[in-house]
């Protein structure tokens, strides 16, 4: 364990989840899509931990095999992001003009648009579906990634050492391989965990909204969506959904803080 | 009694001692210079008596001002003496500014904190500290942002909000380092002026032997946080006691004989 | 997929925006109201129990899900405590604006929840940077506590980089009104993309999303102007 306690309490949280995910894989108190009318909207009890939603499926079981879904999509989702984001970070800040500006500016529209409208736009043609959740989000953030990496391969481009090495003769693939993928490593390390963030509050989102992974499989969103028309009788049921994505999310954040903190201690704390 | 009394001042960030069992009076009307590299503590020894330090320092000993034990006290009534009883001058013209705010409004400030005036009042005595500190055209110069001074002006403003309110206790924390040569002297001639017209105590923070020796009558020379010699300034000068004071002078000397040879065109 | 025409789909929007617009505009102020005293006080106790307890508050802020806080909310306020509406809006429009007010209250307050969170963190960075500025300690010098101080010349120096973050969200305010939109039933701009969507009616949603993302550029640029007046060092580079 580092010392870093942001770093800690981060990798804790974020553990939960993909614990809970690979636990699915071989056993869940109940199937989660059982349908058990007797036992509809039951509050917690030893045999249903988090009670029951309307049509009596454990909640429980609901929320861990949910979590498949949610890390599912926001993985693939950062894997586009960032492999998508780094290309095209470190491609238009080593391509000449006339292919850079034209770059950018599309880079620059896809970051206006907000990756709830993006998703919506997607599933308005080809109808919600995890892949396009996946899509939107990974699309999404990689302008966001192409945007930071650019800046930053453009610090390194300017350094003497890589001026040096280009006047000598070194190809740009050589620089690239060299000078410039070892000094970005631990700055995507940072991005990647933010994007994690944000792509889990996505997903979570969208399958709220009715625009991500369809039924029947569990999805948190969806969960929540779902029991809100309950609440005037069960209010509890709500909760656990919203619950697991906050400590995900957090997890999330604090591990990408920590990392930031302890990979360049000079950097104040502020919100990125 | 005196008018400052400082007593195994120490000033710690963390573990790290910064200014190590400080002592030294200050009389009414005197002028003491404290000189030493930077590192050796006297910017922190002169913000801690304003109670300016930065939050992460820790300060313990004693700071006795007109009677008043300073560090113990809370940061309203700190503030009732700040730019009241004492005033400060700093180091950097420009960022001592607040770019956002006109000139005027700074200057008044202080009048405002401690005379109760209103801001019009403020702004009007503001025209006359202004001419006080040798600006010409206060009308213009109350109604200008910081970033539409020259460098001499903006620290002639600084002076004009030290002022304000008649000190006893002027601290000036190298007022003259960041301005250009020629305007140094100007700005150092007009500080000699008014703490003389004031009758106010001076403590002149530099790292400059020669700024010191013309504004000041006596000097504490400072090392890695230690005050290591304390003098009337012709006595430093005459009968330096220790090697770091020996040093600081002959240094001094070296570059001023260079300076004259440079001048005559000799071959340096 | 029904084919409206032009005149209709403007009329519809107008409609909507008269829910979606003042929702926006009440989260936003009440985003900036409890977020800059808020991170103001943070960055003040920078190294005290309370301002560390209101920083973990934010960083929690942002962690959770928009739509949760609404769900949230409507158990507490409108379930619970009965008080104000759990969804809809009232049909006569804003003629009775009482209810209206009502309706939108939750709503705001959830979409200021979120957005304030993000905009404390910001507040309270750019008033730690304040903080150090040489210009602080002139201005304490002078005779102010550390909280007079902030308040004379810290409000307007920590505003400039809140005001221009709140800028560069505004795409994620309108996604946010998207989503409490879908929590509270409410029949605004939002909740017609998620109709349009789920009939697949594509020319209506792209429409829509064109002109949104157009006034979204519109109020970036108000906010710049907004911003130049704020600063005037900015004013006299024009």
């Amino acid at each position: 364990m580092t010392r870093n306690r942001t770093l800690n309490i981060g990798l804790g949280l974020v553990a939960f989840s993909p614990f809970m995910a690979l636990l699915s894989l071989v056993w869940t108190p109940y199937d989660p899509l059982e349908i058990n009318p007797d036992v509809s909207l039951a509050k917690p009890s030893l045999s249903h931990l988090l009670g029951t939603d309307v049509l009596g499926r454990d909640v429980l079981s609901n929320i861990i095999v949910g979590s498949r879904t949610t890390l599912l999509t926001a993985f693939l989702a950062v894997l586009i992001c960032m492999v998508v984001g780094v290309i095209a970070g470190i491609g238009t800040a080593v391509s000449p003009r006339w292919m850079e500006t034209p770059a950018i500016f599309g880079i620059d529209i896809i970051l206006a648009l907000p990756t709830v409208l993006f998703a919506i736009v997607l599933a308005a043609v080809y109808g919600p579906s995890t892949f396009t959740a996946v899509v939107a989000i990974g699309i999404a953030l990689s302008a966001a990634v192409a945007q930071v990496t650019r800046r930053e391969v453009n610090v390194i481009l300017s350094t003497d050492y890589v001026v040096a090495a280009h006047a000598s003769g070194s190809s740009t693939g050589r620089i690239v391989r060299r000078h410039i993928l070892p000094n970005i490593r631990a700055s995507l390390f940072v991005q990647a965990s933010g994007a994690s963030a944000i792509a889990i509050l996505a997903e979570s989102t969208l399958s709220y909204l009715g625009l991500g992974t369809t039924p029947p499989a569990p999805s948190w969103g969806r969960m929540l969506a779902a029991s809100q028309q309950y609440l005037i009788i069960d209010p509890i049921v709500a909760l656990w959904p919203g619950l697991v994505i906050v400590i995900t999310v957090l997890g999330f954040n604090l591990v990408g803080d920590g990392l930031r903190e302890a990979l360049d201690p000079t950097l104040r704390k502020s919100a990125s | 009694m005196s008018l400052l009394e400082v007593r195994d001042l120490v000033i710690k960030f963390g573990d790290k001692i910064v200014v190590d069992h400080v002592s030294f009076d200050l009389q009414a009307g005197e002028r003491l210079g404290i000189i030493g590299e930077s590192g050796s503590g006297k910017t922190l020894t002169s913000l801690a008596v304003m109670g300016l330090l930065p939050d992460t320092a820790m300060a313990t000993g004693s700071i006795q001002f007109e009677g008043t034990e300073l560090l113990s006290l809370s940061d309203r009534e700190m503030s009732k003496i700040c730019g009241n009883r004492i005033g400060m001058v700093f180091q950097e013209p420009l960022t001592s500014l607040n770019p956002l705010m006109r000139v005027g409004k700074q200057i008044a400030q202080p009048l405002r904190n401690h005379r109760n005036m209103s801001l019009k009042a403020g702004l009007v005595k503001a025209l006359t500290l202004c001419e006080r500190v040798g600006l010409p055209d206060p009308e213009r110069i109350v109604r200008a942002y910081p970033h539409q001074l020259s460098g001499g002006q903006r620290q002639r403003i600084g002076l004009a909000i030290a002022l304000a309110c008649n000190p006893v206790l002027i601290i000036a924390d190298e007022p003259t380092t960041a301005l250009d040569v020629t305007v140094q002297r100007e700005v150092l001639k007009l500080m000699n002026e008014l703490v003389a017209q004031e009758g106010s105590s001076l403590i002149f923070v530099t790292h400059d032997l020669p700024v010191v020796s013309s504004m000041t009558e006596a000097v504490a020379v400072m090392q890695h946080g230690k005050i290591v010699e304390h003098t009337k300034v012709d006595d430093l000068f005459a009968h330096p006691r220790h090697d770091y004071s020996k040093k600081l002078i002959d240094t001094a000397r070296a570059t001023e004989a260079e300076f004259k040879r440079f001048a005559s065109g000799a071959p340096v | 997929m029904s084919i409206l025409t032009g005149a209709d789909i403007a009329d519809e929007l107008l409609t909507k925006s008269t829910v979606t617009l003042p929702l926006i505009a009440m989260a936003s102020v009440l985003a900036l109201l409890f977020s800059i005293p808020l991170g103001m006080y943070a960055a003040l106790r920078f190294r005290r129990w309370d301002g560390i307890a209101t920083s973990a508050v934010s960083q929690l802020g942002i962690a959770v899900p928009t739509f949760w806080v609404g769900v949230i909310l409507i158990t507490i306020f409108s379930v619970g405590f009965q008080v104000l509406p759990a969804g809809g809006f009232p049909d006569e429009g804003w003629s009775s604006w009482a209810s209206c007010v009502k309706s939108l209250a939750l709503p705001a307050i959830t979409l200021a929840l979120a957005q304030g969170a993000m905009l404390m963190r910001f507040a309270r960075s750019a008033t730690i940077d304040v903080i150090q500025q040489d210009y602080f300690r002139t201005a304490r010098a002078t005779g102010l506590t550390r909280g007079q101080a902030l308040r004379i010349h810290g409000v307007r120096n920590a505003l400039v980089p809140v005001v221009s973050v709140l800028g560069m969200q505004i795409s994620t305010l309108i996604v946010g009104a998207i989503i409490v939109e879908s929590v509270f039933a409410l029949p605004g701009i939002g909740q017609m993309l998620l109709q349009d969507v789920s009939i697949r009616d594509y020319t209506k949603v792209q429409g829509t999303v064109a002109v949104t993302t157009a006034s979204v550029f519109l109020v970036s640029f108000l906010i710049d102007v907004a911003l130049n007046t704020l600063n005037p060092k900015l004013r006299q580079r024009q």
